[in-house]
Protein backbone atom coordinates (compact mmCIF):
# COMPACT_ATOMS: atom_id res chain seq x y z
CA UNK A 1 0.00 0.00 0.00
CA UNK A 2 1.22 3.43 -0.86
CA UNK A 3 0.68 6.44 1.40
CA UNK A 4 -3.08 6.93 1.51
CA UNK A 5 -2.62 10.67 2.10
CA UNK A 6 -1.11 10.93 -1.34
CA UNK A 7 -3.69 12.28 -3.77
CA UNK A 8 -3.73 12.34 -7.57
CA UNK A 9 -5.79 14.27 -10.10
CA UNK A 10 -7.96 12.36 -12.52
CA UNK A 11 -10.53 13.48 -15.05
CA UNK A 12 -13.79 11.50 -14.90
CA UNK A 13 -15.88 12.03 -18.00
CA UNK A 14 -14.05 15.33 -18.33
CA UNK A 15 -14.52 16.46 -14.74
CA UNK A 16 -11.44 17.09 -12.60
CA UNK A 17 -11.28 15.12 -9.32
CA UNK A 18 -8.73 14.72 -6.55
CA UNK A 19 -8.68 11.11 -5.37
CA UNK A 20 -6.38 8.94 -3.18
CA UNK A 21 -3.56 7.49 -5.24
CA UNK A 22 -4.02 3.86 -4.23
CA UNK A 23 -7.61 3.41 -5.38
CA UNK A 24 -8.74 1.51 -8.41
CA UNK A 25 -10.54 3.50 -11.09
CA UNK A 26 -13.84 2.08 -9.83
CA UNK A 27 -13.24 2.97 -6.20
CA UNK A 28 -11.89 6.38 -7.17
CA UNK A 29 -15.08 7.10 -9.09
CA UNK A 30 -17.16 6.08 -6.10
CA UNK A 31 -14.91 8.17 -3.82
CA UNK A 32 -15.74 11.14 -6.07
CA UNK A 33 -19.46 10.47 -5.68
CA UNK A 34 -20.25 8.46 -8.78
CA UNK A 35 -22.83 5.74 -8.29
CA UNK A 36 -22.54 2.74 -10.60
CA UNK A 37 -25.77 1.56 -12.16
CA UNK A 38 -24.12 -0.09 -15.16
CA UNK A 39 -20.50 -0.95 -15.78
CA UNK A 40 -19.79 -2.71 -12.48
CA UNK A 41 -20.13 -6.36 -11.67
CA UNK A 42 -17.97 -8.75 -9.69
CA UNK A 43 -15.36 -6.13 -8.66
CA UNK A 44 -12.79 -8.91 -8.79
CA UNK A 45 -11.56 -8.81 -12.39
CA UNK A 46 -13.61 -11.77 -13.56
CA UNK A 47 -16.84 -10.55 -15.11
CA UNK A 48 -15.70 -8.01 -17.68
CA UNK A 49 -18.50 -5.53 -16.95
CA UNK A 50 -16.32 -2.51 -16.15
CA UNK A 51 -14.51 -1.85 -19.42
CA UNK A 52 -12.93 1.58 -19.28
CA UNK A 53 -10.79 3.64 -21.61
CA UNK A 54 -8.32 6.28 -20.60
CA UNK A 55 -5.51 8.46 -21.78
CA UNK A 56 -2.62 9.76 -19.81
CA UNK A 57 -1.62 13.40 -20.06
CA UNK A 58 0.86 13.99 -22.85
CA UNK A 59 0.31 10.60 -24.46
CA UNK A 60 -1.38 9.92 -27.78
CA UNK A 61 -2.33 6.40 -26.68
CA UNK A 62 -5.88 5.41 -25.90
CA UNK A 63 -5.64 2.63 -23.36
CA UNK A 64 -8.10 0.11 -22.02
CA UNK A 65 -8.54 -1.35 -18.54
CA UNK A 66 -10.98 -2.96 -16.16
CA UNK A 67 -12.05 -0.22 -13.75
CA UNK A 68 -12.03 -2.65 -10.80
CA UNK A 69 -8.40 -3.68 -11.46
CA UNK A 70 -6.54 -0.62 -12.68
CA UNK A 71 -5.08 1.73 -10.08
CA UNK A 72 -5.52 5.42 -10.88
CA UNK A 73 -2.56 7.42 -12.11
CA UNK A 74 -2.03 11.14 -11.99
CA UNK A 75 -3.49 12.91 -15.00
CA UNK A 76 -5.64 10.01 -16.19
CA UNK A 77 -8.54 11.03 -18.42
CA UNK A 78 -11.16 8.34 -17.92
CA UNK A 79 -14.32 7.28 -19.74
CA UNK A 80 -16.43 4.28 -18.87
CA UNK A 81 -17.80 1.97 -21.56
CA UNK A 82 -20.72 0.51 -19.59
CA UNK A 83 -21.98 -1.56 -22.50
CA UNK A 84 -20.68 -2.54 -25.91
CA UNK A 85 -23.46 -3.38 -28.36
CA UNK A 86 -23.00 -6.58 -30.29
CA UNK A 87 -24.82 -8.75 -32.76
CA UNK A 88 -25.11 -12.12 -31.07
CA UNK A 89 -25.86 -14.93 -33.46
CA UNK A 90 -27.62 -18.07 -32.32
CA UNK A 91 -26.39 -21.50 -33.25
CA UNK A 92 -26.98 -25.03 -32.05
CA UNK A 93 -23.68 -26.38 -30.84
CA UNK A 94 -24.78 -29.94 -31.64
CA UNK A 95 -25.21 -29.04 -35.32
CA UNK A 96 -21.83 -27.35 -35.82
CA UNK A 97 -18.60 -28.67 -37.27
CA UNK A 98 -15.23 -27.92 -35.69
CA UNK A 99 -13.74 -26.17 -38.70
CA UNK A 100 -12.84 -22.74 -40.07
CA UNK A 101 -16.04 -22.47 -42.13
CA UNK A 102 -18.16 -22.47 -38.97
CA UNK A 103 -16.60 -19.15 -37.91
CA UNK A 104 -17.01 -17.75 -41.41
CA UNK A 105 -20.64 -18.81 -41.53
CA UNK A 106 -21.69 -17.16 -38.27
CA UNK A 107 -19.18 -14.30 -38.15
CA UNK A 108 -18.17 -13.72 -41.80
CA UNK A 109 -16.58 -10.40 -40.84
CA UNK A 110 -13.57 -12.24 -39.40
CA UNK A 111 -12.25 -12.65 -42.94
CA UNK A 112 -11.70 -8.87 -42.84
CA UNK A 113 -9.02 -9.15 -40.12
CA UNK A 114 -6.01 -7.04 -41.12
CA UNK A 115 -3.73 -8.50 -38.45
CA UNK A 116 -3.21 -4.90 -37.24
CA UNK A 117 -3.17 -6.17 -33.64
CA UNK A 118 -5.19 -3.23 -32.29
CA UNK A 119 -7.39 -5.74 -30.44
CA UNK A 120 -4.36 -7.21 -28.67
CA UNK A 121 -3.25 -3.72 -27.62
CA UNK A 122 -6.73 -3.00 -26.23
CA UNK A 123 -7.04 -6.17 -24.16
CA UNK A 124 -6.86 -5.59 -20.37
CA UNK A 125 -6.19 -9.32 -19.91
CA UNK A 126 -3.04 -9.30 -22.08
CA UNK A 127 -4.57 -11.88 -24.40
CA UNK A 128 -3.10 -12.30 -27.88
CA UNK A 129 -6.49 -11.44 -29.38
CA UNK A 130 -5.41 -11.08 -33.01
CA UNK A 131 -3.56 -14.40 -32.84
CA UNK A 132 -6.69 -16.25 -31.70
CA UNK A 133 -8.88 -14.62 -34.35
CA UNK A 134 -6.28 -15.68 -36.93
CA UNK A 135 -6.13 -19.20 -35.52
CA UNK A 136 -9.93 -19.47 -35.83
CA UNK A 137 -9.73 -18.19 -39.39
CA UNK A 138 -7.50 -21.07 -40.36
CA UNK A 139 -9.46 -23.67 -38.41
CA UNK A 140 -6.93 -24.14 -35.60
CA UNK A 141 -9.66 -24.34 -32.97
CA UNK A 142 -7.48 -25.72 -30.20
CA UNK A 143 -5.12 -22.77 -30.51
CA UNK A 144 -8.00 -20.26 -30.69
CA UNK A 145 -9.58 -21.78 -27.57
CA UNK A 146 -6.29 -21.86 -25.69
CA UNK A 147 -5.27 -18.30 -26.53
CA UNK A 148 -8.70 -16.84 -25.73
CA UNK A 149 -9.17 -18.76 -22.48
CA UNK A 150 -8.72 -15.77 -20.16
CA UNK A 151 -11.24 -13.61 -22.07
CA UNK A 152 -13.90 -11.92 -19.91
CA UNK A 153 -15.87 -10.49 -22.81
CA UNK A 154 -15.38 -6.89 -21.67
CA UNK A 155 -15.72 -5.71 -25.29
CA UNK A 156 -12.71 -3.38 -25.52
CA UNK A 157 -11.26 -5.36 -28.46
CA UNK A 158 -14.51 -5.08 -30.39
CA UNK A 159 -14.70 -1.34 -29.75
CA UNK A 160 -11.26 -0.84 -31.28
CA UNK A 161 -11.31 -3.27 -34.23
CA UNK A 162 -11.08 -1.40 -37.56
CA UNK A 163 -12.57 -4.46 -39.31
CA UNK A 164 -15.54 -4.37 -36.92
CA UNK A 165 -14.99 -7.92 -35.73
CA UNK A 166 -16.25 -8.94 -32.29
CA UNK A 167 -13.27 -11.04 -31.24
CA UNK A 168 -14.74 -12.29 -27.96
CA UNK A 169 -17.60 -13.97 -29.85
CA UNK A 170 -15.00 -15.79 -31.94
CA UNK A 171 -13.11 -16.89 -28.82
CA UNK A 172 -16.28 -18.13 -27.17
CA UNK A 173 -17.32 -20.13 -30.24
CA UNK A 174 -13.80 -21.59 -30.45
CA UNK A 175 -13.89 -22.69 -26.80
CA UNK A 176 -17.33 -24.23 -27.26
CA UNK A 177 -16.22 -26.15 -30.36
CA UNK A 178 -13.03 -27.21 -28.61
CA UNK A 179 -14.82 -28.61 -25.57
CA UNK A 180 -17.64 -30.19 -27.57
CA UNK A 181 -15.76 -31.74 -30.49
CA UNK A 182 -12.03 -31.80 -29.81
CA UNK A 183 -11.42 -32.09 -26.09
CA UNK A 184 -14.74 -33.93 -25.71
CA UNK A 185 -16.54 -34.46 -22.41
CA UNK A 186 -14.00 -35.33 -19.75
CA UNK A 187 -14.18 -38.75 -18.14
CA UNK A 188 -14.79 -37.58 -14.57
CA UNK A 189 -17.78 -35.49 -15.69
CA UNK A 190 -19.33 -38.43 -17.52
CA UNK A 191 -18.71 -40.63 -14.48
CA UNK A 192 -20.30 -38.11 -12.13
CA UNK A 193 -23.33 -37.65 -14.43
CA UNK A 194 -23.81 -41.42 -14.38
CA UNK A 195 -23.59 -41.45 -10.57
CA UNK A 196 -26.19 -38.68 -10.34
CA UNK A 197 -28.48 -40.62 -12.67
CA UNK A 198 -28.06 -43.75 -10.59
CA UNK A 199 -29.15 -41.84 -7.51
CA UNK A 200 -25.85 -42.01 -5.63
CA UNK A 201 -26.45 -38.57 -4.03
CA UNK A 202 -30.24 -38.75 -3.55
CA UNK A 203 -30.04 -39.65 0.13
CA UNK A 204 -27.56 -36.81 0.89
CA UNK A 205 -29.74 -34.28 -0.87
CA UNK A 206 -32.84 -35.42 0.99
CA UNK A 207 -30.93 -35.13 4.25
CA UNK A 208 -29.75 -31.60 3.40
CA UNK A 209 -33.27 -30.50 2.50
CA UNK A 210 -34.27 -31.15 6.09
CA UNK A 211 -31.38 -29.14 7.64
CA UNK A 212 -31.91 -25.68 9.12
CA UNK A 213 -29.91 -22.75 7.82
CA UNK A 214 -27.27 -22.78 10.59
CA UNK A 215 -26.49 -26.49 10.14
CA UNK A 216 -26.39 -26.05 6.40
CA UNK A 217 -24.00 -23.08 6.68
CA UNK A 218 -21.75 -25.02 9.02
CA UNK A 219 -21.73 -27.99 6.69
CA UNK A 220 -20.95 -25.74 3.71
CA UNK A 221 -18.14 -23.88 5.48
CA UNK A 222 -16.44 -27.04 6.72
CA UNK A 223 -16.89 -29.03 3.50
CA UNK A 224 -14.03 -31.01 2.09
CA UNK A 225 -12.49 -29.52 -1.04
CA UNK A 226 -10.85 -31.90 -3.42
CA UNK A 227 -8.98 -29.83 -5.94
CA UNK A 228 -6.34 -31.54 -7.97
CA UNK B 1 19.06 -27.08 -42.78
CA UNK B 2 16.19 -25.59 -40.77
CA UNK B 3 14.09 -23.09 -42.71
CA UNK B 4 11.06 -21.17 -41.50
CA UNK B 5 7.86 -22.38 -43.15
CA UNK B 6 4.84 -20.14 -43.71
CA UNK B 7 1.86 -22.33 -44.73
CA UNK B 8 -0.94 -19.76 -45.07
CA UNK B 9 -4.59 -20.41 -44.24
CA UNK B 10 -5.55 -22.35 -47.39
CA UNK B 11 -2.97 -25.04 -46.70
CA UNK B 12 -4.65 -25.57 -43.33
CA UNK B 13 -8.20 -25.75 -44.69
CA UNK B 14 -9.08 -26.54 -48.33
CA UNK B 15 -5.54 -27.40 -49.49
CA UNK B 16 -4.41 -29.72 -46.69
CA UNK B 17 -2.97 -32.10 -49.31
CA UNK B 18 -0.53 -29.32 -50.29
CA UNK B 19 0.64 -28.96 -46.67
CA UNK B 20 0.86 -32.70 -45.99
CA UNK B 21 2.71 -33.58 -49.20
CA UNK B 22 5.06 -30.60 -48.77
CA UNK B 23 6.10 -31.63 -45.28
CA UNK B 24 6.59 -35.25 -46.35
CA UNK B 25 8.52 -34.56 -49.55
CA UNK B 26 10.80 -31.87 -48.07
CA UNK B 27 11.54 -34.15 -45.13
CA UNK B 28 12.51 -36.84 -47.62
CA UNK B 29 14.95 -34.33 -49.16
CA UNK B 30 16.46 -33.40 -45.81
CA UNK B 31 14.96 -29.89 -45.83
CA UNK B 32 13.72 -29.19 -42.31
CA UNK B 33 10.75 -26.83 -42.64
CA UNK B 34 9.78 -25.32 -39.27
CA UNK B 35 6.29 -23.80 -39.20
CA UNK B 36 6.15 -20.32 -37.67
CA UNK B 37 4.95 -20.84 -34.05
CA UNK B 38 2.86 -17.68 -34.40
CA UNK B 39 1.51 -16.59 -37.75
CA UNK B 40 -1.38 -14.63 -39.18
CA UNK B 41 -2.99 -14.02 -42.56
CA UNK B 42 -0.43 -13.23 -45.28
CA UNK B 43 -2.53 -10.13 -46.04
CA UNK B 44 -3.49 -11.48 -49.48
CA UNK B 45 -2.88 -9.22 -52.42
CA UNK B 46 -5.04 -6.35 -51.18
CA UNK B 47 -2.20 -5.72 -48.75
CA UNK B 48 -0.28 -4.27 -51.66
CA UNK B 49 -2.32 -1.15 -52.32
CA UNK B 50 0.23 1.66 -52.50
CA UNK B 51 -1.33 4.13 -50.11
CA UNK B 52 -2.18 1.73 -47.35
CA UNK B 53 0.19 1.10 -44.48
CA UNK B 54 -2.39 -0.74 -42.40
CA UNK B 55 -2.63 -3.62 -44.84
CA UNK B 56 1.12 -4.17 -44.76
CA UNK B 57 1.03 -5.02 -41.08
CA UNK B 58 -0.15 -8.59 -41.67
CA UNK B 59 2.60 -9.72 -44.05
CA UNK B 60 5.36 -7.84 -42.23
CA UNK B 61 4.29 -9.15 -38.84
CA UNK B 62 4.82 -12.66 -40.20
CA UNK B 63 8.32 -11.70 -41.33
CA UNK B 64 9.02 -10.29 -37.87
CA UNK B 65 8.00 -13.68 -36.46
CA UNK B 66 10.58 -15.32 -38.75
CA UNK B 67 13.26 -13.00 -37.37
CA UNK B 68 12.18 -13.94 -33.85
CA UNK B 69 12.45 -17.63 -34.78
CA UNK B 70 16.03 -16.99 -35.88
CA UNK B 71 16.77 -15.19 -32.59
CA UNK B 72 15.38 -18.10 -30.62
CA UNK B 73 17.43 -20.58 -32.60
CA UNK B 74 14.40 -22.32 -34.10
CA UNK B 75 15.77 -21.80 -37.61
CA UNK B 76 19.22 -21.29 -39.13
CA UNK B 77 18.64 -18.26 -41.33
CA UNK B 78 16.40 -15.27 -41.85
CA UNK B 79 14.59 -17.04 -44.65
CA UNK B 80 11.00 -18.17 -44.99
CA UNK B 81 9.53 -20.66 -47.43
CA UNK B 82 5.97 -20.18 -48.67
CA UNK B 83 3.89 -22.62 -50.70
CA UNK B 84 0.67 -20.84 -51.58
CA UNK B 85 1.38 -18.57 -54.56
CA UNK B 86 -0.66 -15.75 -53.04
CA UNK B 87 1.12 -15.89 -49.68
CA UNK B 88 4.48 -15.99 -51.46
CA UNK B 89 3.60 -13.03 -53.64
CA UNK B 90 2.18 -10.92 -50.81
CA UNK B 91 4.93 -11.59 -48.29
CA UNK B 92 7.65 -10.86 -50.83
CA UNK B 93 6.06 -7.73 -52.29
CA UNK B 94 5.28 -6.30 -48.89
CA UNK B 95 8.86 -6.95 -47.82
CA UNK B 96 10.12 -5.12 -50.92
CA UNK B 97 7.78 -2.19 -50.33
CA UNK B 98 9.01 -1.98 -46.72
CA UNK B 99 12.65 -1.94 -47.78
CA UNK B 100 12.13 0.45 -50.69
CA UNK B 101 10.23 3.12 -48.79
CA UNK B 102 11.72 4.35 -45.51
CA UNK B 103 8.65 6.49 -44.76
CA UNK B 104 6.36 3.51 -45.07
CA UNK B 105 8.76 1.38 -43.05
CA UNK B 106 8.70 3.99 -40.30
CA UNK B 107 4.92 4.09 -40.21
CA UNK B 108 4.75 0.31 -40.14
CA UNK B 109 7.17 0.21 -37.19
CA UNK B 110 5.10 2.81 -35.33
CA UNK B 111 1.95 0.80 -35.89
CA UNK B 112 3.64 -2.32 -34.57
CA UNK B 113 4.94 -0.62 -31.41
CA UNK B 114 3.54 -3.28 -29.09
CA UNK B 115 5.79 -5.96 -30.56
CA UNK B 116 8.78 -6.95 -28.45
CA UNK B 117 11.05 -6.62 -31.49
CA UNK B 118 11.38 -4.33 -34.47
CA UNK B 119 11.41 -5.80 -37.97
CA UNK B 120 14.70 -5.20 -39.79
CA UNK B 121 13.53 -5.88 -43.34
CA UNK B 122 16.16 -8.60 -43.74
CA UNK B 123 14.04 -11.74 -44.06
CA UNK B 124 14.25 -13.45 -47.44
CA UNK B 125 10.97 -14.76 -48.81
CA UNK B 126 11.17 -17.66 -51.20
CA UNK B 127 8.92 -20.23 -52.80
CA UNK B 128 9.66 -23.93 -52.25
CA UNK B 129 10.31 -24.31 -55.98
CA UNK B 130 13.15 -21.79 -55.59
CA UNK B 131 14.49 -23.64 -52.55
CA UNK B 132 14.59 -26.83 -54.60
CA UNK B 133 16.19 -25.09 -57.60
CA UNK B 134 18.92 -23.60 -55.39
CA UNK B 135 19.59 -26.96 -53.84
CA UNK B 136 19.90 -28.50 -57.32
CA UNK B 137 17.49 -30.65 -59.32
CA UNK B 138 20.02 -33.50 -59.11
CA UNK B 139 19.29 -33.67 -55.35
CA UNK B 140 15.60 -34.16 -56.12
CA UNK B 141 16.38 -36.71 -58.80
CA UNK B 142 18.65 -38.67 -56.47
CA UNK B 143 15.79 -39.10 -54.00
CA UNK B 144 13.34 -40.49 -56.60
CA UNK B 145 12.53 -44.15 -56.04
CA UNK B 146 9.41 -44.39 -58.22
CA UNK B 147 9.96 -42.25 -61.34
CA UNK B 148 6.72 -40.92 -62.81
CA UNK B 149 7.61 -42.50 -66.16
CA UNK B 150 4.77 -42.51 -68.68
CA UNK B 151 2.68 -39.97 -66.70
CA UNK B 152 2.03 -36.93 -68.86
CA UNK B 153 2.01 -33.90 -66.57
CA UNK B 154 1.18 -30.36 -67.70
CA UNK B 155 2.53 -27.76 -65.25
CA UNK B 156 0.21 -24.82 -64.68
CA UNK B 157 1.64 -21.66 -63.08
CA UNK B 158 -1.17 -19.14 -62.90
CA UNK B 159 -0.25 -15.51 -62.24
CA UNK B 160 1.10 -14.93 -58.75
CA UNK B 161 4.19 -17.13 -59.03
CA UNK B 162 5.37 -15.29 -62.13
CA UNK B 163 4.33 -11.67 -61.84
CA UNK B 164 5.32 -8.91 -61.35
CA UNK B 165 8.93 -8.92 -62.52
CA UNK B 166 11.29 -8.97 -59.58
CA UNK B 167 8.84 -11.07 -57.61
CA UNK B 168 8.16 -13.88 -60.08
CA UNK B 169 10.23 -16.98 -59.57
CA UNK B 170 10.80 -17.53 -63.29
CA UNK B 171 10.33 -16.02 -66.74
CA UNK B 172 6.78 -14.63 -66.76
CA UNK B 173 6.08 -15.58 -70.39
CA UNK B 174 7.73 -18.95 -70.60
CA UNK B 175 8.47 -20.37 -67.16
CA UNK B 176 10.26 -23.72 -66.89
CA UNK B 177 10.93 -24.17 -63.17
CA UNK B 178 8.09 -26.66 -62.67
CA UNK B 179 9.12 -28.46 -65.87
CA UNK B 180 12.63 -28.85 -64.42
CA UNK B 181 11.18 -30.36 -61.26
CA UNK B 182 8.89 -32.71 -63.20
CA UNK B 183 11.82 -33.86 -65.37
CA UNK B 184 13.75 -34.64 -62.19
CA UNK B 185 10.77 -36.71 -60.99
CA UNK B 186 10.90 -38.70 -64.27
CA UNK B 187 7.53 -37.49 -65.59
CA UNK B 188 6.71 -36.85 -69.25
CA UNK B 189 6.37 -33.08 -69.25
CA UNK B 190 3.66 -31.53 -71.41
CA UNK B 191 4.18 -27.94 -72.50
CA UNK B 192 1.06 -25.97 -73.36
CA UNK B 193 0.44 -22.36 -74.23
CA UNK B 194 -2.04 -21.65 -71.41
CA UNK B 195 0.24 -22.53 -68.52
CA UNK B 196 0.48 -18.94 -67.29
CA UNK B 197 -3.03 -17.74 -68.22
CA UNK B 198 -5.51 -16.53 -65.62
CA UNK B 199 -7.67 -19.09 -63.79
CA UNK B 200 -10.29 -16.47 -62.86
CA UNK B 201 -9.04 -16.02 -59.31
CA UNK B 202 -11.68 -14.70 -56.88
CA UNK B 203 -14.36 -14.51 -59.57
CA UNK B 204 -14.93 -18.03 -58.31
CA UNK B 205 -17.01 -16.54 -55.47
CA UNK B 206 -19.64 -14.52 -57.34
CA UNK B 207 -19.04 -15.20 -61.04
CA UNK B 208 -18.52 -18.93 -61.32
CA UNK B 209 -19.27 -18.78 -65.05
CA UNK B 210 -16.14 -16.66 -65.63
CA UNK B 211 -14.06 -19.34 -63.94
CA UNK B 212 -15.89 -22.04 -65.90
CA UNK B 213 -14.93 -20.35 -69.18
CA UNK B 214 -11.30 -19.87 -68.23
CA UNK B 215 -10.86 -23.32 -66.68
CA UNK B 216 -12.47 -24.91 -69.71
CA UNK B 217 -9.99 -23.15 -72.00
CA UNK B 218 -6.95 -23.97 -69.91
CA UNK B 219 -7.83 -27.61 -69.31
CA UNK B 220 -8.98 -28.29 -72.89
CA UNK B 221 -5.64 -26.94 -74.10
CA UNK B 222 -3.74 -29.12 -71.64
CA UNK B 223 -5.69 -32.15 -72.80
CA UNK B 224 -5.16 -31.26 -76.47
CA UNK B 225 -1.43 -31.22 -75.75
CA UNK B 226 -1.76 -34.75 -74.35
CA UNK B 227 -1.80 -34.19 -70.57
CA UNK B 228 -3.08 -36.89 -68.18
CA UNK B 229 -2.91 -34.58 -65.21
CA UNK B 230 -2.17 -30.92 -64.36
CA UNK B 231 0.32 -29.87 -61.67
CA UNK B 232 -0.03 -26.54 -59.86
CA UNK B 233 1.52 -24.55 -57.02
CA UNK B 234 -1.46 -22.39 -56.07
CA UNK B 235 -4.47 -23.42 -53.97
CA UNK B 236 -6.77 -20.97 -55.73
CA UNK B 237 -5.73 -22.30 -59.16
CA UNK B 238 -6.20 -25.83 -57.85
CA UNK B 239 -9.70 -24.96 -56.69
CA UNK B 240 -10.71 -23.16 -59.88
CA UNK B 241 -9.29 -25.80 -62.20
CA UNK B 242 -10.31 -28.74 -60.00
CA UNK B 243 -13.42 -28.27 -57.86
CA UNK B 244 -14.96 -25.88 -60.39
CA UNK B 245 -14.99 -28.61 -63.08
CA UNK B 246 -18.56 -29.26 -61.92
CA UNK B 247 -19.38 -25.76 -63.26
CA UNK B 248 -17.36 -26.36 -66.44
CA UNK B 249 -19.37 -29.49 -67.24
CA UNK B 250 -22.64 -27.60 -66.72
CA UNK B 251 -21.64 -25.03 -69.31
CA UNK B 252 -19.62 -27.28 -71.61
CA UNK B 253 -21.26 -30.75 -71.57
CA UNK B 254 -18.53 -32.30 -73.74
CA UNK B 255 -15.79 -31.37 -71.31
CA UNK B 256 -13.76 -34.34 -70.06
CA UNK B 257 -12.59 -34.26 -66.48
CA UNK B 258 -8.82 -34.05 -65.75
CA UNK B 259 -7.30 -34.17 -62.26
CA UNK B 260 -5.29 -31.28 -60.76
CA UNK B 261 -2.61 -31.98 -58.16
CA UNK B 262 0.02 -29.99 -56.29
CA UNK B 263 3.62 -30.41 -57.44
CA UNK B 264 4.49 -31.51 -53.89
CA UNK B 265 2.08 -34.44 -54.20
CA UNK B 266 3.92 -35.63 -57.31
CA UNK B 267 7.21 -35.26 -55.39
CA UNK B 268 5.86 -37.36 -52.53
CA UNK B 269 4.65 -39.94 -55.04
CA UNK B 270 7.98 -40.15 -56.88
CA UNK B 271 9.82 -40.41 -53.54
CA UNK B 272 7.78 -43.53 -52.81
CA UNK B 273 6.03 -41.99 -49.78
CA UNK B 274 2.85 -43.40 -48.27
CA UNK B 275 -0.73 -42.73 -49.34
CA UNK B 276 -1.21 -40.59 -46.24
CA UNK B 277 1.72 -38.44 -47.29
CA UNK B 278 0.81 -37.98 -50.94
CA UNK B 279 -2.71 -37.07 -49.74
CA UNK B 280 -4.04 -37.81 -53.23
CA UNK B 281 -7.48 -38.71 -51.87
CA UNK B 282 -8.16 -35.04 -51.06
CA UNK B 283 -8.13 -33.59 -54.57
CA UNK B 284 -11.22 -33.04 -56.67
CA UNK B 285 -11.54 -34.65 -59.15
CA UNK B 286 -9.84 -37.77 -57.77
CA UNK B 287 -6.44 -38.21 -59.44
CA UNK B 288 -5.98 -41.82 -58.28
CA UNK B 289 -7.73 -43.63 -61.18
CA UNK B 290 -5.49 -42.04 -63.83
CA UNK B 291 -2.40 -42.51 -61.65
CA UNK B 292 -3.26 -46.19 -61.30
CA UNK B 293 -3.83 -46.49 -65.02
CA UNK B 294 -0.53 -44.84 -65.86
CA UNK B 295 1.45 -46.75 -63.30
CA UNK B 296 2.63 -44.44 -60.48
CA UNK B 297 0.26 -45.93 -57.89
Amino acid sequence: MSDSNHMVTIYMMGKKQRVPADLTIMKAMEYAGHQFRRGAGCRGGFCGACATVYRKKGSYKLQGALACQKIVEDGMIIAQIPFSPQEKVTYKINDLKAEANTFLEYYPEIARCLACNTCTKACPQDIMVMDYVQAALRGDITQAAKLSFDCLGCGLCAMRCPAEIVPYNIGQLARRLESKYIEGPTEHVLKRCQEVKEGKFDADIEEMKKMDKATLSKKYNTREMKIK
Amino acid sequence: MKIAYYPGCTLKTTAKEFDISTKASTKALGIDLVELPRWNCCGTVHALAKDDVMHHLAPLRNLLRVEEMKQEGLVDEKRVVALCAMCYNTLKRSNQAFNADPDKAGKVRESMDNEANVYSGQVEVEHLLETLRTQGWDKVQARVTKPLKGLKVAPYYGCLLLRPRGIGIDNADNPTIMEDLLHALGADVIDFSYKQKCCGSYHTVYMKEVVADLSNRILTQAQAAGADIVATACPLCEYNLGNRQTEVVKKYPHFNSIPIVYFTQLMALAFGLSEDETALGMNKPDPRPILKEKGPI
